[in-house]
């Protein structure tokens, strides 16, 4: 049992760190520009097409540098000839352009790369078990996602409370006439948040696409999921997203790994239903069938209940 | 007058509804004909929601998938004569599933419109889409169930086998169903969800409930989506989870949204361009998607207000009867605009094919040979080159066709 737990609260970390790569990239972008990106995921899988493709060629620590940097300039020239323009016609316009864009990017990586799944592979030299805990390896890899997703964290953290540029970012996401009346290029900034935020996304998709398979779906599985944790974290809130990202990615690694489900309840209050019953279904259902499910239903609860989220302060 | 004039309209939508099929006989034309009355009535509810009241949804499809599940599940019945009535009324049954649905989600979720709402939506239509799947026993797992139309008492001695059958009822229920979405708009609830859509402070003030008013028009909305998944049902006799998913919700977006958002008229151009699209350009190229999403993404650009909002842009020039001097300006942009379009297509389609031989409009390219890439490359860039040159004697020609003459010009 206990080793159960153990290698579920890894999984669920390295997840939950992940998810936070991207999560950190969108709430920032939508503290700045009140926009959701939608094609925040997509991004996410550009990054790790890309790495695939340097790392055929090159090797994966290339991959590792170069394609989050293309990515975050795919994502700045978004944002200045898209979403500016877009922009006047309101924020539902906005959205919507940023869904299309998560729909277009999908198609071009399947005109591009084809439907097929990617043997992205990480390096030989990460391929060995980093320690082994009642008999079961934790792979060096996941140790290194684990060490990229806190190092960027911090880096983040730092960047955007002791530096002059965070200072400057900061001030724009609230007073942003203020900043351009001292003299900041505020539309720049925006870019750059843009750009530096989609390059989070690439570098995420760099380290998952070897663990979670580079296929045209990728963005899909992670997308709506990323989405879950912005908003139940608090729209705009860096920390908010963090406990969400962790609380998420462990409450699904749980209920994956644990084995209990409504019959086991059942049982226990001392009743019992017939196979034939019409609601055979829902007596039958594990913990683990509905792990899928636990975001969204998470998701619904904060919102009726709590619509700014954990953190958030922004109400609308 | 003004009677008149609004009636010929309704009455040459029902014209075009009950001749189309004579024009238009193939088997294949019947089937479009068929998703189109479907997507019709589908991309209308959406937008009641979004278009009217401002709330943006990515989960409609739960209110179209669940009416079209139970429309199903009464198809069975039926057939099983657990229940006796006429399977024209199942596009009702779909209706009232998407009431309820809308009844009990609308409850909670029309509270805020904005991001709130959205992300409600988006959950929503997670939550029900993967929940469909563990439920297989009433859902049918990944494949769906099937349902046969056929049985129950006959319809005045239809009984609804054959396609163009269907399709006659569709187009009652699409007419009826227009007229009343139309009716709605009309109606003090409907002014009021645009008034809440612009400012609902304003609307609280003069003592209307915003989330009231957005809670009726999406149980309106629901309703509609859910008679659109009846007839979806009744067309194809079985439905899957995707028709509850996020695929189909996102596609009644771009329906709506390509159609044009502010208009009545808008979703009905969306729904039938869509549908065409769907239909016919996956027969030329597997790569539609790609082109549907990059026109996509051009008319959110350029057209924010849809075809049909670029269509009335011209109703100044119209009244004014300046309509003519726009031809020659738009024939000049739209043919190096169109020559840019079927060259860059061409390029697209040259580098996904792996034929010796590609053939494009009559011609037969050898996508192998430098020459013919030079070429397409050649025509891209001069045809986008003269595009933009044009675009300014396109602007000064829509200037003067659209200037109000002064005043003083009208007195005198």
């Amino acid at each position: 049992m206990l080793e159960v737990f153990i290698f579920a609260t890894l999984n669920g970390l390295v997840t939950g760190l992940l998810l936070f790569m991207l999560a950190s990239g969108l709430t920032l972008i939508f503290s700045m520009m009140g926009v959701l990106n939608f094609a925040h995921a997509s991004f996410y899988m550009l990054g790790a097409y890309f790495a695939f493709s340097i790392s055929q060629y090159i090797g994966f620590w290339a991959g590792l540098i170069f394609a989050p940097l293309i990515v975050g300039v795919l994502g700045a020239l978004v944002e200045r000839y898209g979403l500016r323009r877009v922009h006047k016609s309101g924020h539902v316009a906005e959205l919507v352009f940023t869904f299309g864009l998560a729909f277009l990017i999908e198609e071009i990586i399947q005109f591009v790369w084809g439907r097929d799944t990617k043997n992205y592979q990480y390096p030989d030299l990460l391929d060995f078990p980093l320690f082994t805990l009642f008999g079961q390896e934790f792979s060096a890899y996941r140790g290194f996602m684990i060490a990229i997703s806190i190092g960027i964290f911090i880096c983040l953290y730092r960047v955007l409370t002791k530096s002059r540029i965070g200072i400057i970012i900061q001030a724009a996401i609230t007073h942003p006439n203020t900043v351009a009346n001292l003299g900041h290029n505020v539309p720049l900034v925006f870019m750059g948040v843009f750009g530096v935020g989609t390059a989070l996304a690439g570098l995420a998709g760099v380290i998952a696409g070897p663990v979670l398979t580079t296929f045209p779906g990728m963005a899909a599985v992670l997308g709506s999921i990323v989405f879950v944790i912005v908003v139940i974290g608090g729209l705009g809130s860096l920390a908010g997203a963090f406990i969400a990202s962790l609380l998420i990615g462990l409450l699904q690694s749980y209920a994956i790994a644990s084995d209990v489900g409504m019959a086991d309840f059942l049982n226990l209050i001392g009743v019992s239903f017939e196979r034939s019953h019409p609601l055979n279904d829902l007596w039958t259902l594990t913990l683990p069938q509905v792990a899928p499910i636990l975001p969204y239903l998470l998701l619904v609860l904060v919102l009726v209940f709590r619509p700014t989220g954990l953190l958030g302060k922004r109400e609308e | 007058m003004g009677l008149i004039k609004k009636l010929s309209v309704w009455i040459g939508y029902l014209v075009a509804l009950l001749v189309a099929p004579l024009f238009f006989d193939s088997i294949l034309a019947i089937s479009i004909l068929n998703q189109m009355t479907i997507a019709i009535i589908f991309a209308l509810s959406y937008n009641m929601l979004l278009g009217q009241g401002g709330m943006l949804s990515f989960g409609h499809a739960v209110y179209f998938g669940l009416g079209g599940f139970l429309a199903v599940h009464a198809l069975i019945l039926i057939e099983h004569e657990t229940v006796f009535f006429s399977i024209t009324f199942i596009p009702a049954i779909g209706g009232i599933i998407g009431l309820l649905a809308a009844v009990f989600i609308g409850s909670f979720s029309t509270r805020k419109a904005g991001t709130v709402f959205a992300m409600i939506s988006l959950g929503i239509g997670e939550l029900v889409a993967s929940s469909s799947l563990i439920f297989s026993d009433f859902f049918g797992g990944e494949a769906g169930i099937s349902g046969d139309r056929t049985f129950g008492p006959l319809f005045f001695g239809f009984d609804f086998a054959q396609n163009i059958e269907i399709y006659y009822l569709s187009a009652v229920w699409v007419f009826i169903a227009t007229i009343f979405m139309y009716l709605f708009t009309q109606t003090p609830a409907g002014r009021m969800a645009n008034a809440v859509r612009e400012n609902p402070e304003r609307a609280e003030f003069i003592g209307y409930s915003a989330r009231k008013v957005r809670f009726i028009s999406f149980c309106a909305s629901g309703l509609f989506a859910g008679i659109a998944g009846g007839l979806f049902a009744l067309n194809y006799e079985f439905i899957t989870e995707e028709n509850l998913n996020a695929i189909t919700s996102g596609r009644v977006l771009l329906m709506a949204y390509i159609g044009g958002l502010g208009y009545f008229i808008g979703p009905i151009i969306g729904a039938v361009i869509l549908t065409l699209m769907n239909s016919l350009l996956s027969n030329y190229s597997e790569l539609w998607m790609l082109y549907l999403g990059i026109m996509f993404l051009l008319t959110v650009m350029f057209l924010p207000k849809g075809f049909a909002g670029f269509i009335m842009m011209h109703q100044t020039a119209w009244v004014k009867g300046s309509l003519k001097q726009l031809a020659v300006p738009y024939l000049i942009t739209g043919i190096p605009a169109l020559l840019f379009s079927t060259a860059c297509v061409a390029i697209i389609e040259m580098s996904a094919s792996e034929e010796e031989v590609f053939h494009y409009l009559g011609m037969e390219l050898n996508p192998h040979s430098i020459f013919t890439w030079v070429i397409a490359i050649i025509i891209v860039v001069a045809s986008f080159y003269a595009t933009r040159r044009s675009l300014l004697q396109l602007a000064n020609a829509w200037e003067s066709a659209n200037e109000i003459p002064d005043s003083k010009d009208s007195e005198s």
